[in-house]
């Protein structure tokens, strides 16, 4: 019973940081139409930025400079921001798909230095010695397990709050206005390019801060933890929940991520262990074909708030209508 | 520093580019960056080389062609792959992108490509498992041509095959009543329409062309390199790169892009250390887009 609580616990601390994730992204997509294929890039810079920043010193790579865990989490936001809003700026004039390609180069540069930068990530042996909120407690794995949750609950409101808040406000107004009529929005004189930015950065500040805590929560980082599959993973909780929607997006989260350590067990209970590796990857292409049945089927997920009409100049929906008549 | 890059760059460009012009194509005429073309490549690949495994099961050992590291197998192999990676996009093509282009919002295309394309690599890695394989395990001596470059026969008839493939993609597209009603499309829709251009049969050969070319682009990386699950997945940045450093649209340009990022790649391994290799493709992205986002043979957008 002890173990089942405590397992909950852990459960539900990691599918509420995605929830996290999922809320960023919901910001930059479902809020903003911003289509973001690199968000492992970011969620990794905010768990490196905190790595560093808090760590102890260690003479094998730079930094350690041992502070605070709250210094830790600001700083991977800062951080996360600055990279997302630089990577906004260069891209968000152009067409849509271009931002998809640039973040998707921007999460595979991520990987490489976190790989290769050795002096500033600890390359392949990632980092360690990360302090842990309630680190004392670790000897009782129920408390600790509990404490985390909570840690994480309090986090997770407060960033589903303001959220929610920014959506209702005039900047989140601004934002739909955007995401629905570009040239409406622009002709009453808003700047879609600065407000586009400004919700790309948030939206990453958001995914770095969630990398931060994932990373203070288990105490090790590696490259090998933001993947291309991570970005996958965090798309299909958004869909499923329903973009636009901040609720869906934590729902879609947590049961995502249910159904996915779910699979998980029972993968690892029906095949022999040499078999494992290959059952994973099966696992892989389940949760894809249900994300490609979803956009087919449901396209607004379970709490999805639109039929939404994004960015599309001319062409483009003559291109979307050709393909009705077409094949 | 060594000239061998030059040789090295050519290839790598070669691979890029005839991967690139199908996202180029996709691009211009369906109006998506197709996150799937580079899992194209890898199922191509596969393909060829179940391909080339039936034929060895049922000939015995063939001989290669003389200074070649492969025999007519793979020659047979390759056009089946072609053929069925062809076929394999046209699929995709029916029972998702269709669709979905039909309800008028392009990004979710591209988001669906993004899932198709990790349930296809993952299908990859279930059947074959993530272990490399090759086409054949040869080593070929390579042959020294002057100024201190070395390159193998394999290398030689790749590159002759980008060449000619090139070619007759551009013949296609510029002398033929196909071509000239994909270029009318890609430049005007709604006008090419109106004009009674077959949109479906622009549509089927854009799937058409991108795939085949894809499945060649892999089976060089087999025959050069290694076959992995992941290879084409790898290749995606240095591809879309490739399309828009040479602009969207333009065949020529996919081409070129490619060879100036297989250039750039092979001069930075030997300058800065073959870890940082994918990097390149992702700084001259931005270069372009920051300088000249309509690319090098690209025309602005109405």
């Amino acid at each position: 019973m002890i173990d089942l609580i405590g397992y909950g616990a852990f459960f539900l601390t990691t599918a509420l940081i995605f929830s996290l994730v999922t809320l960023g992204l919901n910001l930059q997509w479902g809020l903003t139409g911003l289509f973001n294929v690199g968000l492992a890039g970011f969620v990794a810079i905010g768990a490196y930025t905190s790595a560093l920043l808090t760590t102890p010193d260690d003479a094998a790579r730079l930094g350690g400079f041992g502070l605070p865990i709250l210094v830790g989490w600001l700083g991977a936001m800062v951080v996360g921001g600055i990279a997302a809003a630089l990577t906004g700026m260069a891209t968000l004039r152009l067409r849509s798909d271009y931002l998809a390609i640039t973040t998707f180069g921007v999460a595979v540069v991520v990987q490489l230095v976190a790989l290769n930068a050795q002096k500033l990530t600890g390359g392949p042996f990632g980092i360690g010695f990360i302090p842990r909120p309630f680190g004392g407690l670790a000897e009782t794995p129920l408390l600790f397990n509990l404490s985390n949750l909570a840690v994480i609950c309090v986090v997770t409101l407060i960033a589903y709050l303001s959220l929610e808040h920014l959506s209702r406000s005039p900047w989140g107004r601004v934002l739909k206005a955007l995401r629905e009529d570009e040239r409406a929005a622009i002709s009453l004189g808003k700047s879609a390019r600065f407000y586009r930015v400004q919700a790309f950065a948030v939206g990453g500040a958001i995914m770095a801060l969630a990398g931060a805590l994932q990373a203070h929560f288990t105490g090790f980082i590696a490259p090998d933890n933001y993947l291309p599959i991570l970005t996958f993973q965090v798309w299909v909780m958004l869909i499923v929940g329903g973009s636009g929607s901040n609720l869906g997006a934590v729902i879609g989260s947590v049961l995502v991520w249910g159904i996915w350590a779910g699979s998980g067990t029972l993968t690892s209970v029906l095949f022999a262990p040499e078999q494992q590796a290959r059952a994973a990857s099966l696992q892989i292409v389940a949760i894809g074909v249900m994300l490609c049945v979803i956009l087919l089927i449901r396209p607004n997920g379970l709490f999805g708030d639109r039929p939404r009409r994004p960015r599309l100049d001319k062409r483009a929906k003559a291109a979307a209508t050709k393909g009705s008549s077409g094949s | 520093m060594s000239l061998q890059f030059v040789v090295d760059g050519l290839l790598t460009g070669s691979m890029i580019g005839l991967g690139a012009i199908g996202v180029t194509l996709t691009y211009s005429i369906l109006r998506f960056s197709n996150f799937a073309h580079g899992d194209f490549m890898a199922w191509g690949t596969y393909a060829t080389l179940a391909v080339v495994s039936a034929i060895g099961a049922t000939f015995g050992k063939v001989a290669p062609i003389a200074p070649l590291s492969f025999g007519w197998p793979l020659l047979v192999a390759l056009v089946v792959g072609m053929a069925f990676t062809a076929l394999l996009a046209l699929l995709l093509d029916k029972v998702l992108f269709s669709r979905l282009r039909s309800q008028g919002q392009a990004i979710i295309v591209v988001m669906a490509s993004f899932g198709a394309s990790m349930a296809l690599r993952s299908l990859l890695e279930f059947t074959f498992t993530s272990r490399p394989t090759y086409f054949s395990r040869a080593i070929q001596i390579a042959m020294p041509v002057g100024f201190g470059i070395r390159i193998t026969p394999d290398q030689i008839a790749l590159l002759l095959l980008t060449a000619i493939l090139v070619l007759g993609v551009h013949l296609l597209m510029t002398r033929t009543q196909t071509g000239r009603s994909m270029q009318a499309l890609s430049q005007n829709p709604a006008l090419a329409r109106i004009v009674g251009i077959d949109v479906a049969s622009v549509v089927r050969v854009t799937w058409i062309i991108g795939g085949a070319l894809a499945c060649v682009a892999g089976v060089m990386i087999g025959i050069l390199v290694q076959i992995r699950p992941f290879m084409g997945f790898d290749m995606l940045l240095p591809m879309f790169a490739a399309a828009i450093l040479g602009g969207i649209g333009s065949i020529p340009g996919a081409v070129l892009g490619g060879l100036i990022i297989g250039l750039a790649e092979a001069g930075a391994v030997q300058l800065i250390g073959a870890e940082w290799r994918a990097a390149v493709s992702f700084i001259i992205l931005m270069a372009v887009l920051f300088v000249r986002p309509i690319g090098l043979f690209g025309v602005r957008e109405r």
